[in-house]
């Protein structure tokens, strides 16, 4: 099987200061949950805007391969374009830009991109509308500015919307479960596990068990002092929830 | 939503640093002797077959202006301008106002054809098959250089007993009217640049909307400068009678030079009781080269008189050109219980620089007024948003709310807000908000996540920064203001 995202003896550093990602390998099949696990200050939130290109981070060493191409000569939309899709920790909010009018020229610059037809205005309503309903949001919600004015849940709620909608093959999810409750947590755990299928994949980087309980994932990684120490089965999670990763950051070091 | 795709499309098809309307029309043009003097006042006064009180007026003021000094408050900055190395003067040759439009030469109308103004009436009515109401109607007087060279829909205007005219036909046609009005909101002594409009206007626009008349379609005047080393001094007049409503559209642009061309024109409005203006401008001279190089200097005195009870006047700009912007329309507050609002939106890029607000001065009763300013500077940029609200001693209950933002892209450009408010009695309320931005990179590499390149994610978070506004123009313009947007601040990130 092809690979959907290679990574190889990657080195990252804050643009000009730290070192952060520090020779870090990871292959993601298609159709494979992988979660990252690690200590605050691992570099987790690090690896996904390396992987999605924001300005600021400087890659130093190694490269990453996702669905065949080379990812880090591409720029952050034609990375989304690819379909890689970082569902952010602290969404961003545009004031005066309506929820759905993001949405529609988000999808639309991405299949201008692939050179794919684009959604006229009904096909996206009803799309949008659709997925909504799995995710408990209402009409109003789409009509308010991009997370302006959200609640904690409702920024991750639509952070999922956005991802339902772009369909992509790679999602980084960076803590989806900060700022929610448990009844939140549940819908957006149901809204990624029904973007789950054999040609998608995640990536969960997470501080605690709790989200992949909801998320089950197919391999648990620990990330500590900038790449993977240890790697293990879903079991892995629950053994560092009982013993914490003190062990690991030592091993690291 | 669709306006937002719009925007992206715009900038997309658009090489960088292309101003659009940057052609120049070639005809004959006559033109007044070079420079300033009695005579060449005179000589625009019998060109347009004036009355002697007319010139009689202009001479007044050319008088008071000699004894005049430039204005020096504003935060702009540029080289001494020769007011004698200027045509004051400049019409098509063979120039005799024409009856219809098919005596209007054939060369003008494919300007206006290029800048997509709907001038002949036919495109308008050939429409057949869209049903009725759905197209909206506008009535066009387009301006070239110094003389109105066609106005669309006279007859339908007519009917409602609506006069939108050339002001030089309105001087021969309704002295009356126009007398009675003319300089009565912006005095021939009101400062420098309206003086010398005063002395030397050649053309503008003229509307008196009679008592209790809604005009039937938007009102519109199209201002081009053609001609080199140019002024052009447009004089606009609106009178707006007790009862009446009337929307009214502006738009300038300009051929692409690398001289300085000036730009002076005087707009008043007066609106009686109960009577409402609304009036619109998208403003898009040529604002130079990415330089500094060339460009329109717009010295702009707009202001409207309130003069009766519950009269309103609303104006909306959207200013993305001119080498230099000095302008502040503003709103005497006379009536008791009138209105004023002004909503701006302003864009600069380069080496531009815009200094502009406006002025809300309440002097009756329970006068109300509202000022939204959206400033965006980017490149090298200057921006300031300068403005005063006042209220005199008698006017109690006079309330006013600014909100006045800054959005800065980039780290070269300046924005700059200088609200002056003066309240003269204790039952004034006044509450300005002042907000200053940055587009930052976090928001731009959230939209470029979501797959929008880096230009369309500027031009989605400007559109959201500007809606408020963009919200108060005729829908015509504001597809067209949102386009004007996009462009302007093409290449100002990165």
């Amino acid at each position: 099987m092809t690979p959907l995202l290679e990574i190889r003896d990657l080195h990252a550093e804050i643009a000009g200061g730290r070192k952060i990602i520090n020779g870090m390998n990871l292959t993601i099949n298609p159709g494979e949950v992988h979660a990252i696990m690690g200590p605050n200050g691992a570099g987790k939130s690090t690896l996904s805007y390396v992987l999605s290109g924001k300005p600021g981070y400087e890659v130093t060493g190694g490269e990453v391969i996702f669905r065949g191409v080379n990812l880090l000569e591409l720029s952050p939309d034609e990375r989304a374009a690819q379909g890689l899709f970082l569902c952010f920790q602290y969404p961003l909010e545009i004031p005066g830009v309506s929820n759905m009018a993001f949405l529609h020229t988000a999808a639309n610059s991405q299949r201008k991109q692939r050179g794919e037809p684009e959604l006229t205005s009904p096909e996206l309503v009803r799309k949008v509308r659709e997925l909504g309903k799995k995710l408990g949001i209402d009409t109003d919600m789409l009509k308010r500015p991009v997370n302006v004015g959200f609640s904690g849940g409702e920024k991750k709620r639509n952070e999922t919307l956005q991802m339902m909608l772009l369909e992509p093959y790679l999602s980084i999810l960076d803590e989806a479960d900060s700022g929610l409750d448990i009844d939140a947590l549940k819908v957006v755990s149901n809204g990624v596990n029904l973007m789950r299928s054999p040609e998608r994949s995640m990536l969960v980087i997470t501080h605690y068990q709790r989200l992949l309980d909801y998320i089950v994932p197919d391999v648990v990684h620990v990330f500590a002092a900038g790449r993977i120490v240890h790697t293990g089965g879903k079991e892995l999670a629950l053994e560092l929830e009982a013993t914490g990763y003190a062990q690991y950051q030592n091993e690291a070091a | 939503m669709a306006a937002v795709q719009e925007t992206v499309e715009q900038v997309r098809s658009i090489d960088v640093d292309q101003y659009k309307y940057g052609f120049e029309t070639q005809i004959e043009s006559e033109k007044a002797p070079k420079g300033l003097s009695e005579e060449v006042i005179r000589f625009i006064s019998a060109k347009k077959e004036e009355p002697e009180w007319m010139l009689e007026w202009r001479l007044d003021a050319y008088r008071r202006w000699l004894n005049m000094s430039e204005p020096t408050w504003a935060r702009v900055d540029f080289p001494q301008i020769d007011f004698q190395d200027l045509y004051y003067y400049a019409a098509p040759k063979k120039f005799k106002a024409p009856k219809s439009l098919d005596e209007v030469d054939p060369e003008i109308l494919k300007t206006y054809e290029k800048l997509g103004i709907p001038l002949r009436e036919q495109e308008i009515l050939a429409g057949v098959e869209v049903p009725e109401g759905e197209r909206p109607k506008i009535a066009v007087d387009a301006v070239f250089d110094s003389v109105s060279v066609a106005t669309t829909f006279k007859e339908e205007l007519k009917a409602a007993g609506v006069i939108f005219m050339p002001i030089s036909e309105a001087l021969r046609e309704h002295p009356d009217l126009v007398k009675k009005y003319l300089g009565s909101v912006v005095p021939t002594t009101d400062n420098f640049y309206a003086t010398l409009n005063s002395a030397v206007f050649s053309d503008g626009s003229f509307v008196y909307i009679p008592p209790g008349v809604r005009c039937p379609m938007e009102l519109s005047t199209y201002f081009r400068i053609n001609e080199k080393n140019t002024g052009q001094f447009e004089r606009t007049l609106i009178i707006a009678d007790a009862g009446s409503y009337v929307s009214y559209l502006e738009g300038c642009t300009a051929p692409q030079r690398d001289e300085n061309q000036l730009h002076a024109a005087v707009v008043e409005l007066v609106v009686l009781d109960d009577a409402e203006i609304k009036y619109s401008t998208v403003q898009n001279w040529y604002p130079g080269d990415a330089e500094g190089k060339g460009g329109i200097y717009n010295f702009v005195t707009k202001r409207g008189d309130c003069r009766g009870k519950n009269s309103k006047i609303s104006w909306t700009q959207v200013e993305t050109g001119s080498a230099i912007t000095w302008k502040y329309p503003s709103c005497v507050l006379r009536g008791e219980g009138s209105s004023g609002e002004f909503y701006s939106i302003a864009i600069s890029n380069g080496r531009q620089q815009v200094d502009s607000g406006t002025k809300m001065i309440h002097l009756g009763k329970n006068t109300t007024s509202r000022i939204i300013s959206k400033g965006i500077s980017a490149g090298r940029s200057n921006n300031t948003y300068r403005g005063l609200v006042s209220a005199h001693k008698k006017a109690l209950g006079a309330r006013n709310f600014t909100n006045c933002d800054s959005l800065l892209i980039g780290d070269q450009c300046g924005a700059h807000t200088v609200p002056y408010i003066e309240a003269k009695n204790p039952k004034a309320q006044f509450e300005h908000e002042a907000t200053t931005s940055k587009i930052s990179e976090d928001m731009l590499f959230y939209c470029m996540q979501r797959g929008l390149s880096q230009e369309d994610a500027v031009a989605l978070v400007v559109n959201g920064f500007v809606r408020d506004v963009l919200q108060q123009l005729p829908m015509e313009f504001a597809v067209e203001a949102q386009k004007l947007i996009s462009i302007s601040l093409e290449g100002s990130v990165g």
